[in-house]
């Protein structure tokens, strides 16, 4: 169950790959050939003596940190990613903000020589991924079912269905929803967080946590922004105070419009 | 934050200890959560109660200490303890250059046990 909004059970889940035409499905889940448990099981010790006795009340100092076990399979994901020299990029944002669209117009325009490959999550269906297809380019699918986020075991799955030798980009849509992703880490080496026009000004202050998270902010649906009504002093002022430590970037995936700052951000992280 | 997950990695952890030190009984587990964490207290507390069933610290009682957010503004140099976990801003020159020095950690303490 997602601890954020109590939502399903993060139990099922699944993995398509859209390499082969037509695809193929694997279900993940309990039950399924793969399963992650956490580390550490207790053994009780057992005592011999004959006549019981009370044991000595201790203290016993620790001192160590708790790592919670979607974050020991996230530092996996990294470590793997890293040796491979794969930069992923965790892209969140509320539903319907433009990640598929912008991720569509970045692919487009990525340099040739620069492999990128895309895991999605949504709910239900492969629409993304099929719109996200093409040549050159892996595309995962996870269907959640109900998980509201994409977990680092879902990610670790999807990473599995994917040839990421000489990939220089991975990029992680996650499930649309500005709240419990924010908790997940899937081993990404950048979040980005999409705040569209369209959705306000005082947005960074309502949703602090996935804000605080990101590295970069992307501004997104520009070319709108005078319908929108949107307030652009005060929402970059919100999303500096809120997040100090976010790059920004304003652009429109639909006009293109700002889109070579984030293409550069790319290279720049990719390491090219 | 996915306390249940939390709970159940220090649950684990407490009791691999305290089986190591051939103990038998946890009666006590203290946790420090930093205040900028995004940990609930209470959600530990919680998911502490349906966790430790049948477990050896099946009658633990669970202590969480605050850990406090030190920060040192990048400005103006002044150390101070953030109140706000959404807006850090230094108190000093009001810049929010601010590097967060402790606030984010989770850490198993101690266990009581026999």
């Amino acid at each position: 169950m997602c601890l954020e909004c109590g939502c399903g059970e993060v139990g099922r889940f699944g993995v398509h790959s859209l390499r082969a035409p037509g695809g193929h499905v694997h279900a993940h889940g309990p039950g399924a050939h793969f399963h992650v448990h956490a580390d550490g099981t207790a053994h009780s010790h057992p005592h011999d003596h004959g006549a019981p006795h009370p044991h000595a009340t201790v203290t016993v100092p620790i001192a160590s940190s708790i790592l919670a076990h979607n974050d020991r399979l996230a530092e996996r994901n990294r470590g793997f990613l890293e040796a491979k020299g794969v930069c992923a990029i965790n892209l969140l944002s509320s539903p319907g903000a433009g990640k598929t669209t912008l991720l569509t117009r970045t692919l487009d325009l990525l340099p040739a020589g620069m492999r990128a490959a895309v895991i999605v999550g949504d709910l239900e269906t492969t629409r993304d991924a099929e719109r996200l297809r093409r040549d050159g380019v892996g595309v995962v699918q996870i269907t959640t079912g109900t998980a509201c986020h994409l977990d680092a075991e879902m990610v670790a799955r999807g990473i599995g269905e994917l040839d990421l030798d000489g990939t220089r980009l991975l990029f992680i849509e996650n499930v649309g929803n500005l709240v419990c992703p924010a908790s997940f880490d899937l081993g990404e080496k950048v979040r980005v967080v999409l705040f569209p026009v369209t959705e306000g000004e005082d947005k960074p202050l309502k949703y602090p946590p996935v804000f605080k998270l990101a590295d970069l902010v992307i501004v997104t649906k520009t070319d709108i922004a005078e319908a929108a009504g949107f307030d652009r002093e005060p929402a970059l002022a919100n999303l500096r105070s809120v997040a100090p430590q976010a790059q920004v970037i304003e652009l429109s995936a639909r006009s293109g419009a700002g889109i070579d700052a984030w293409i550069a951000f790319l290279q720049q992280r990719a390491g090219t | 934050m996915h306390e249940a997950s939390i709970m159940q990695s220090a649950l684990d952890l407490a009791i691999a200890r305290a089986g190591g030190a051939h103990l038998r009984n946890i009666h006590r587990i203290r946790l420090r959560v930093g205040v900028l964490s995004g940990v609930a207290p209470e959600a530990l507390q919680f998911a502490f109660e349906a966790l430790r069933d049948g477990t050896i610290a099946a009658g633990a009682r669970l202590e969480i200490d605050p850990g406090p957010a030190a920060c040192r503004c990048r400005d103006c140099g002044m150390n101070f303890e953030a109140d706000d976990p959404v807006v850090i801003v230094c108190p000093g020159c009001h810049g929010m250059r601010v590097r967060v020095d402790s606030g984010r950690e989770m850490e198993l303490v101690e266990l009581e046990a026999s």
